[in-house]
């Protein structure tokens, strides 16, 4: 890992991801199984991951940030598209290839309550990545590893023996980002780390994760709703809709450029904690819900909630790229964004 | 029956309503007898709301924010829950002191609660026309017919679309928003004089949350009832509640209207709480994290519970509870309706 910390978030990307397209199949009958249509969680979705950054996926529930996820570890079987990491694509390896390259992408998940087993003390849980992958750490050496990242993620070593009824949340969760560093991976995905914890609790956990990013140059995919939270920890933060990217951009294009009306709408819905606030915004209230990933609507995906849909965007599907009328315009608006009418609109930030 | 004057008048958010109070939670204890020894959930909570106000209860969870919510109610287990002492009164009587049958009839009539998981307090073998007409034929003895009927007209005026085909489908029919919307409509069938609402919006999206508390808010100047929000999310009370009440290990840390609150907290707690939201300046920063785990409610600290956390606790906040006092502005000049429970509170509020 050493000759790697250096290269510069502009360098190749660690991690990328072309086309991902997951469907879960619909079936109808028992015995004679025949497939209906599918749940498009995830249709189409490309992005990059560099070294050392932080990238942040936003969205409703539905819209498939879990299953990207899940499609990142290999968790899950992706129905078309590649993710190439480090240049080898990791969809199509399975075995010994595979379980190599987990070895260097590992996951935090979201609710310490039941990601850990109650029946293994805490260092049967961390000890444990060290069975499946024995090159890390030879066996006399492990339980001195586990006291280590104990102390790394800032729990009292002594615990090793404890099980995990005995510890809180925001304990629970340290122990689940402890297992996720105990093989040195390079990227680290994060689904929802700190959506079950206080929020005073909250701010601990994030702190801890920034310095371990910083300490062992780790990369996060950090999947979370909170907006606020994402801002704070993401470099580059990736906005998800219906299975596609919205838009994607710096954390300054996002939050302060939108140009998506859906990421407009997002933030604007972000109750905002300043009570002066309250009068002065404008909010953008969308009606209605999420439309079934089942049978998504036709062109671009958010044309029914969309206040500003006409009728190319039911006809056109609106790809993924800088506006053609920001095109070597020297603005922030100037990044990603799946609008065929993408233009600014100040929202208050959170 | 529903003694309710429907007058249309908005309370600003500033002003509290200077009437009797609807409710009043006058020094609430609620304890838990466990195998481990005695929890003490809640420790002397005073509240108190008006028609058309909204009072915002903030603390995470197990401050005891829910169960006050529920002793309100009626519905804590007791056993292994236990009202040692306190008063409830609505509308000057106190419901502790009720036989059941009358606070059956409070309940849903005049009192109502929205709960934070649609999905499991409702019932998934009974489909929601049902569930909501339940109200009318137990509590107005009407028809299935007339019940059915009315069921349609509150899933109308929550807003579900399509009511009248809708209102055969059962829990599971529905998103989770909507599901949330049916629960607002249950909790205001009858219309009552006040509404608790348990973590209204949590399970849910920030877009479907600014719909249902919009909706809340709507329905709450419609009928001029009184609400109480409990909550962990400061972002939801700055954008709804007129006052503010916080909640840590069972006690009320302080109390103020939502304007001066964000400006000036008058206990570290609330400012702690303020300061660990990440803000745009921080970035790359460190944010402000309380240091330590809320307390266990068997051995709450000696003292100022928050003491063990808190960053200017001194000898006293280990030996002396504080109580809940009035702060005042630095000349000596009043602040309605704030108080804190911090023995340097004065430090807080001003230095």
């Amino acid at each position: 890992m050493a000759e790697l910390t250096k290269t510069a978030p502009q360098g190749e990307p660690i991690l990328q991801v072309r086309n991902l397209v997951k469907h879960f199949p619909l079936t109808q009958g028992i015995l004679f199984k025949k497939q209906v249509g599918a749940v498009k969680a995830v249709d189409g979705i490309s992005f990059d991951l560099y070294q050392g950054e932080t990238l942040g996926i936003v969205g409703e529930s539905g819209c498939g940030k879990s299953t990207v996820a899940k499609l990142l570890m290999n968790l899950e079987r992706a129905t078309a598209g590649e993710v190439f990491y480090k240049g080898q694509d990791i969809t199509k390896l399975s075995g010994r290839a595979l379980k190599a390259v987990r070895r260097n992408i590992q996951m935090v998940f979201q609710d310490p309550y039941t990601s850990l087993n109650p029946r293994m003390t805490v260092g049967d849980i961390i000890g444990e990545t060290y069975e499946i992958h024995p090159e890390v750490a030879p066996k006399g050496d492990r339980r001195r590893k586990v006291q280590e990242l104990l102390d790394v993620v800032g729990l009292n070593p002594e615990y090793i023996n404890r099980y995990p009824h005995q510890f809180s949340g925001g304990q629970r969760q340290r122990i689940g980002i402890a297992r996720g560093l105990a093989l040195n991976p390079e990227i680290i995905i994060c689904d929802e780390p700190v959506s079950a914890l206080d929020v005073s609790v909250q701010a601990q956990v994030i702190n801890l994760m920034e310095k371990l990013q910083q300490e062992f140059n780790l990369s996060y995919i950090f999947i979370a709703h909170d907006l606020s939270i994402v801002r704070h920890i993401s470099d580059r933060v990736g906005v998800m809709y219906l299975g596609k990217l919205a838009e994607i951009g710096t954390d300054t294009q996002i939050y302060d450029h939108p140009t998506h009306p859906y990421t407009q709408a997002l933030l604007s819905a972000v109750p905002v904690p300043d009570p002066e606030a309250r009068e002065g915004r404008e909010r953008i209230i969308l009606t209605g819900d999420v439309p079934s990933p089942a049978n998504p609507p036709s062109g671009c995906r958010f044309r029914t909630r969309c206040w500003k849909a006409e009728e190319r965007c039911s006809t056109e599907e609106p790809l993924l790229a800088i506006p053609t009328r920001f095109q070597g315009v020297n603005t922030l608006a100037a990044h990603e964004s799946a609008c065929h009418f993408a233009e600014e609109k100040a929202v208050l930030a959170v | 029956m529903i003694t309710m004057d429907n007058t249309s008048t908005v309370p600003s958010p500033r002003d509290g309503n200077p009437q009797t109070p609807l409710l009043e939670v006058r020094d609430l204890h609620v304890e838990f007898h466990t195998r481990d020894g005695v929890a003490k959930a809640v420790n002397g909570v005073n509240y108190s709301v008006s028609a058309g106000e909204t009072l915002a209860v903030l603390g995470e969870s197990g401050s005891g924010k829910s169960v006050t919510a529920q002793a309100i109610m009626g519905i804590l287990d007791m056993p292994p829950g236990r009202i040692p002492q306190g008063e409830i009164l609505f509308r000057g009587q106190d419901m502790l002191k009720m036989s059941f049958e009358e606070r059956r009839k409070l309940r849903g009539r005049k009192i109502a609660m929205i709960f934070q998981d649609a999905l499991s307090s409702l019932n998934p073998v009974l489909t929601v026309g049902y569930q909501l007409g339940e109200m009318f034929r137990v509590h107005q003895g009407l028809s299935k017919k007339e019940a059915r009927l009315k069921a349609i007209e509150l899933m109308d005026k929550v807003k579900i679309p399509a009511a009248k085909e809708r209102v055969d489908d059962y829990p599971h029919h529905f998103s989770g928003g909507m599901r949330q919307r049916i629960m607002i409509a249950m909790a205001i069938a009858l219309e009552p004089d006040l509404i608790i609402a348990d973590e209204p919006t949590t399970a849910l999206d920030v877009t479907v949350q600014a719909q249902v508390m919009d909706l809340l808010a709507e329905l709450q100047r419609e009928l001029n009832m009184g609400l109480i929000l409990i909550t962990h999310d400061l972002g939801v009370v700055a954008d709804v509640a007129d006052k503010i009440a916080v909640m840590y290990a069972g006690r009320i840390v302080e109390t103020a209207p939502v304007h001066e609150i964000y400006k000036r907290p008058a206990h570290p707690y609330t400012r702690g709480l303020l300061d660990s939201i990440p803000r745009l300046d921080q970035k790359g920063q460190d944010l402000f994290a309380i240091k330590g785990l809320p307390p266990n409610l068997l051995r709450l600290p000696t003292g100022c519970s928050f003491n063990p956390r808190c960053t200017v606790a001194q000898d006293i906040c280990r030996t002396d509870v504080p109580l809940l006092q009035v702060v005042s502005e630095q000349d000596g000049s009043e602040l309605p309706g704030r108080a804190s429970a911090c023995h340097f509170w004065k430090e807080q509020l001003h230095g």
